[in-house]
């Protein structure tokens, strides 16, 4: 191809711009086309090959999670129900945000296990969400596996998470499901978020 | 002589105190297609500073698309705007023009706080000299979304409680209020 093909003169009528102007709007209009078609015939349950706009319509519909996210803390518990956190204050040591704090109380009645925690407040509007703080316990208790993304508040001070709604939360389960080609399940598993670790 | 215009006490005191207009059917109807006319319309001023703008970009993007909301319309003056959304850590010597930019929007106004250096600091709220700790040191902020930096649902959540926000206000008693303070 001559180099000097590119630098010919325009005709009248692509001087008016009006073709480039027509072949960018057709481009467009065959997108936003397809996309709507292949919406409306999912709504019927008909899937067709190409797909459509990759837009999660989020309230509605959530992202599924990748096991190592880190969310929302929580603490965890033994077996017979007592908060695992021993107050050894690793946690509140490594934050680099320093936004936990733990007050230490006795643990009566316990040969084995000496302290715990008497409050345990993380305070979210500090919080950085590294994952150190599941990394430094000892003890396994703290897990940042919630799946809660959603944290916003009215004011600055209403993001201070306690012990009672740490001890609450649930882990997320997320369910992991495999299709062929042909829409049939190929496999299908639910595994637990595995929070800030390894 | 020009005419100063008296300031209506006695009218707003009593929408205020007594709610004499508030029963009105009209006056309700008005407030609540004003509220969703405003609240269906948001043009953010998305103050990118740092990396939560990233996260910002991608909120505004395809896969999570803030346009939904109607507030895909991002504006970079202040004067065609009423949300900013302050992303990112704000150094001292840029909230000298966060304020000027505050300033320079129109009523009514909102702040959206993304993140937590804008609003508290962060990790730089013992040792940084240089940043400020928390935008609303500076401007009055209504909803602090937290993260580091906020996935986009969590901003797109920030949003719908702005959303619900304004669908609590009326602007027909701030306008009352307003008239009553002059």
């Amino acid at each position: 191809m001559n180099v000097h093909d590119k630098h010919k003169p325009l005709t009248w009528w692509e001087k008016t711009y009006l073709p480039q102007i027509l072949a960018g709007l057709w481009l467009t209009a065959g997108h936003f086309f397809r996309n709507m078609s292949s919406h409306i015939l999912r709504a019927f349950r008909i899937n067709t090959k190409w797909a459509g706009s990759v837009t999660i319509q989020y309230p509605e519909f959530l992202r599924p999670f990748f096991p190592r996210l880190r969310t929302m803390h929580r603490l965890t518990r033994r077996e017979d129900g007592t908060p695992r956190c021993v107050a050894c204050m690793m946690c509140e040591t490594v934050c680099p945000a320093k936004c936990i704090y733990i007050i230490a109380t006795e643990k009566p009645d316990s040969p084995l296990i000496e302290k715990v925690p008497a409050t345990f407040d993380i305070d979210l509007g500090l919080c950085i969400f590294c994952g150190y703080c599941v990394e430094a316990c000892p003890e396994d208790a703290i897990r940042m596996d919630t799946g809660i993304l959603e944290i916003s508040n009215y004011t600055r001070n209403g993001m201070m998470l306690n012990m009672e709604t740490m001890l609450a939360l649930e882990p997320k389960h997320e369910r992991y499901v495999k299709y062929d080609k042909n829409g049939k399940v190929v496999s299908e598993d639910t595994v637990m978020l595995r929070s800030g670790t390894d | 002589m020009p005419k100063t215009k008296q300031p209506f006490v006695g009218k707003e005191k009593k929408f205020l105190e007594e709610g004499v207009y508030g029963d009105n059917f009209l006056v309700t109807s008005l407030d609540r297609i004003l509220s969703w006319a405003r609240l269906s319309s948001l043009w953010p001023m998305t103050f990118g500073l740092a990396c939560c703008a990233i996260e910002m970009m991608a909120t505004a993007a395809s896969r999570y698309d803030l346009d939904r909301f109607g507030a895909g319309v991002m504006r970079p003056s202040p004067r065609q705007t009423d949300l900013m959304i302050v992303a990112g850590t704000v150094t001292i010597k840029m909230a000298e023009r966060i304020k000027r930019l505050y300033d320079q929007m129109p009523e009514p106004k909102y702040v959206l706080s993304m993140g937590s250096c804008a609003t508290s600091g962060g990790p730089y709220w013992q040792h940084g000299y240089h940043v400020l700790k928390g935008v609303d040191l500076i401007i009055p902020v209504d909803v602090y979304v937290t993260g580091c930096p906020p996935r986009p649902e969590a901003l797109i959540d920030g949003v719908l409680k702005i959303q619900e926000k304004i669908k609590k206000e009326s602007l027909i008693k701030r306008k009352m209020q307003e008239r009553a303070n002059v």
